[in-house]
Parts: C-alpha cells; structure tokens; sequence
C-alpha cells in the first residue's frame, strides 16, 4: 500500500482506503458475529476473536520475517480471519481453526504476494483446507450452550427435501445446526444490506448468484429452492465471499457472468454432488475464471480501438 | 577429480532432476506419502538409473541414432524388471505400497532424460557419477517431502506413532498437500542455492547458444562444456 503511482487523468478523488472499506466489511458481519453468540453460545465469539487474532499475528509475522512493508493495518487480515472463524462449527478445536487460517492466510494471500495478488478467497481455501483435513470436526454441528439444541444436528441442507415452509422461521433466525456465521439469514441480510448501502459492494453477484441458485435448483428438481437459500452458507457466500474485490470481475456484465455462474454450479453440487454444501467449491471455481470473465467482458474507451482489430495488428507485427 | 565431483553433485543440488529439472514429478507426488515407501522407491530407481546409465554408456558407440530411444527402453526396462522381481519376492509389502509405480520406471522421465542427455554422449565412469548423483538427488527430494507428509499428515515416520491420534492435517498427506509440499521443497531448494542478493537460474532448458539468448545466467559465456548441449526436456 505504500507504493504510490501516478497514472493519466482523469482522476477520481475518494477517501476510501482499504482500511476503512475493511472496517464497513467488519461492521457487516457484526450481526452475524453476535447472533452466533447467542444462538451458539459464547464459544462462537471466542473463535471469532482467536482467528482474527491470528491471522493478523501470521500476517505481520511474515512480512517481518520476509521483510516486507507491514501491512496489517489495512485489517484485511482481520476480515479473513472472522470469515473463516464464521465458516466452522461451534464445537471446532482451536488448533483446526488456525490450521485454516495459516492456509488462508500463509498459502494463499502471502505467497502470492499478499492482498490484491490472491486468486481465489483466502477464507474460502481455510475453509476447504480445513474440510478435507478435518472432515469430523467440520461437520458435527453442536450448539453447545446457546439456543440450539446440544444434540448433534445436521446442517438441513443434508435433507433438504424435509424442509417445509413451517420452518421458515427457524431458518431464517437461524435456529439449526450449522458453521458459526452462516444460520442466521437475518443478521446476514442485515449486514449485507449495510454494505450495499455503504457501497461497499454493488448488489449485482449476490442477487445474480441467490437468484440463478434458486433458479438452477428449481430446475434441476431439488427439493424446495426456496428454503435451500436461507439453508447452509448461501447467504453468507453471497455477501462476504463472493464479492471479494479481489477476486470478482470489474465490469458490471463480468458480475453478472460470475454470479449466474457460480450459482449454476451451487445448484449442481447441491442437487447431484455428494456434498451437501456447494458454495465453496462454486466460489473458489468461479475466483479462478475470473481473469477470463474480466477479459471477455472488457469495456471498450471510447475512441479506443476494438480489441480483436489491435490483437491482429500485434500479430501481423 | 574436481570435474567429476561436479558431475556427481550435480544431481543432487544444481540439477536436481525433481525441484531443477522437473522431471519424474509424477512418482514423487504419488509415492511421497510414506517414507518407506519412498525410501523404496528412490533406491530403486537410483538403481535402474545407475545401472541404464553404465550399460547405455557402454552401447553408445553401436546404438544407432535413429533408433536410440526403443535402445534405451530396452535396457531400461531390463533393469526394471529385474528390480520388480527382487522386490515383489523380497519386499512384497513394499511392492504393493509402490504398485504401478515400479513398473512405471521404465518410461520415468529421470532415467529416459539421463541416458538421452547424459549416457549416450559421456564416458562410463561419468555417466555412473551422473546416475548416481541423479539418484540421490530423487532419493533426497522424495523422501524429505515424505518424511513431512508423513508426519504432518498421518502423525507417523516409519510407521512409528510420533504425533499423537487426532493432530493430524490430512489434506498434507493427501493429492493437494504433495503439490504443495513439493511448490515449498522447489522455492527452498531456489532460495538455498541463490547467492548473496542473488536469485537462483537454472540454465536448464538453453541449448547453449548465448549468443542468442536474453537470459543473463551465470554461466553465461563458454561455461557449458561442448558435449553436452543441455537441450530441454520435456516431461
């Protein structure tokens, strides 16, 4: 971030920084964070702190270590870390967290060059690390002192053909087992709506991928859409993963491509894979088609030159 | 005798035919699970490599050109088949941890990319240091990520219990940790053979010809000796 460059005009003049475009992002998930608390117990907020804790602790350790400008004050550690701690059980073993979080933070931001350089969510791949690595611990949903039951529950997306609308309450506040961050639809929605009019985030990936999922799942004969979206990490994929400047297209069109896509492949893994959650695997893929996406949705400037007229001209030379 | 060395420890640090050259990767990903197996595995293969090297040394006088590569796979295959014997009769449990893995030597890119640019070009005693150092230098690399893999992933070395049950990070000794420890053991391998302030190029994949090339490498002017074009391989 200390690196300045001076580009040709025109120029925007804006007091966004990325610190504080982290800090709205931190505020949104605050609803999520406490709802956790009380639907979870107090265990849920300990691991909130822990993670963010930690990955800001890795990343200032290996800027020193690599002797890098330190960079932990832009909070985007801090972020990754709460969306990671967001995407575990309750019950998960601390050390299985920071496993996530070394892989989010260590593997994917820092090796590729820290933020701004990672090609797909760091949180996303903490969360998949810890899938594969720790598939037990990442699926016993237990609440283990708040509201929900301490019986071991299965997120409903298992089954997802009894859910009726009878319990549409119950999903929406987020009342059934599942990671910390991702039951209740309402705190979600509250912080999603919070960053969209922040502007933080254009609305257009959330809407486009809740949409084409619901549409996909409508059409692929899953057991009622409708309740499949406020079940599992949809909601909270849509808002705080997916929309990651980092790693969605730029162009508004680009958005559009990206989230029908990934909802598309939400839906295909929910209806046909063996997973019951497809979120993160239609996120991470879609993170790596983005490039592409950006590329073929490109805007011209006007008075520039078509594209494919210059790329022939560069091949004639 | 300082020549020979070099050759020798070329394989092991400058060359190394896994983290430099990248070949063979497809068994260093599959077998670094365990350790013994892949203390198995780089044995065997130093010694087919060893063995192929000497033999196709010795034949590169009357190997015809055209015909050079059915000449190697034969005498690769020779040894192979003679490792694959002792082995399923001596060590059948390792034959069965290494599966298709042992059969596969014949066709490894190390032994075919040794004898093709090593052996068919150098003198028998060379081409036995270069086999042996090339051995090494895949002993040493396969069974250091599996000594991590091992430990990190299943708790164990050797099958002695050394992490306690329930501590282990499974996707280490699965597919994604072997590309990831072998990305860690490439960048270290880079990072230790830099020098001062200077980063590390392998000047593998030049033919030699300087005069046309834009990379400035340290063996730059007339470094590479005239029998051995370092021609680039391809996996």
């Amino acid at each position: 971030m200390s690196k300045q460059t001076v580009s040709v005009s025109p120029h925007i003049r804006s007091s966004r920084t990325t610190q504080n475009i982290m800090l709205d992002v931190i505020i949104a998930m605050m609803p999520a964070v406490i709802a956790s608390g009380f639907l979870f117990g107090f265990r849920a907020i300990l691991l909130v702190i822990i993670s963010s804790a930690a990955c800001a602790v890795l990343e200032y350790g290996w800027q020193k270590m690599m002797k890098q400008p330190v960079t932990v004050q832009d909070l985007s550690a801090v972020v990754t870390g709460m969306l990671v701690a967001m995407n575990v059980p309750v019950s998960m073993p601390i050390w299985m967290m920071i496993v996530g979080d070394i892989a989010a933070i260590i593997l994917v931001k820092q090796l590729f060059g820290g933020l701004g350089c990672n090609f797909v969510n760091p949180a996303l791949v903490g969360r998949l690390v810890m899938m594969i690595s720790f598939a037990s611990s990442m699926t016993t949903f237990t609440g283990s002192s708040g509201i929900v039951d301490a019986t071991t529950s299965a997120t409903p997306l298992a089954n997802p053909s009894a859910l009726g609308w009878d319990q549409f309450l119950t999903l929406f506040l987020g009342k059934h087992g599942g990671a910390i961050g991702e039951t209740c639809a309402l705190a979600i929605l509250i912080g999603g709506i919070y960053l969209i009019v922040r502007k933080v985030i254009k609305p257009i990936i959330p809407l486009c991928y809740i949409g084409s999922c619901l549409v996909f799942t409508f059409l692929f004969g899953g057991a009622n859409p409708v309740m499949q979206i406020f079940a599992g990490g949809l909601l909270c994929g849509a808002f705080f993963m997916a929309t990651d400047y980092v790693t969605s297209p730029i162009t508004n069109s680009g958005k559009v491509i990206f989230g029908v896509f990934i909802g598309f492949l939400t839906a295909v893994i929910r209806v046909f894979g063996t997973y019951p959650e497809g979120v993160t695997f239609a996120i991470l893929f879609g993170n790596v088609l983005v490039p592409y996406i950006n590329d073929l949705t490109l805007t011209k400037p006007l008075g520039g030159i078509f594209p494919k007229k210059e790329k022939k001209k560069e091949a004639a030379a | 005798m300082k020549d020979k060395l070099k050759i020798f420890t070329n394989g092991i640090f400058k060359e190394n035919p896994v983290l430099i050259l990248l070949l063979g990767c497809c068994s260093v990903l599959a077998i670094s699970v365990t350790v013994s197996g892949a203390l198995g595995m780089g044995v065997a293969l130093t010694f087919v490599l060893v063995c192929s090297n000497v033999v196709i040394s010795l034949l590169r006088k009357i190997i015809p050109d055209k015909v050079r590569i059915p000449c190697f796979i034969v005498v690769v295959a020779t040894f192979v088949t003679l490792v694959q014997m002792v082995v399923e009769a001596y060590l059948p449990d390792l034959h069965s941890s290494l599966g298709v893995f042992l059969p596969l030597i014949v066709v490894n890119c190390i032994v075919l990319g040794r004898a093709e640019l090593f052996a068919s070009k150098h003198s028998v005693g060379d081409s036995f240091l270069d086999g042996l150092g090339m051995g090494i230098g895949y002993t040493i690399v396969i069974v250091g990520i599996a000594v991590v893999r091992e430990l990190l992933g299943n708790g164990t070395i050797f099958d002695q219990r050394i992490i306690p049950e329930g501590f282990q990070i499974g996707i280490i000794s699965q597919t994604p940790g072997g590309f990831m420890m072998f990305g860690f053991a490439m960048a270290l391998l880079i990072y230790f053979l830099g020098k001062k302030g200077k980063k590390f190029e392998p000047r593998i994949g030049c033919d030699g010809k300087c005069g046309s090339c834009s990379a400035n490498c340290e063996s730059r002017i007339t470094d590479l000796p005239k029998d051995e074009p370092a021609a680039e391989v391809k996996a």
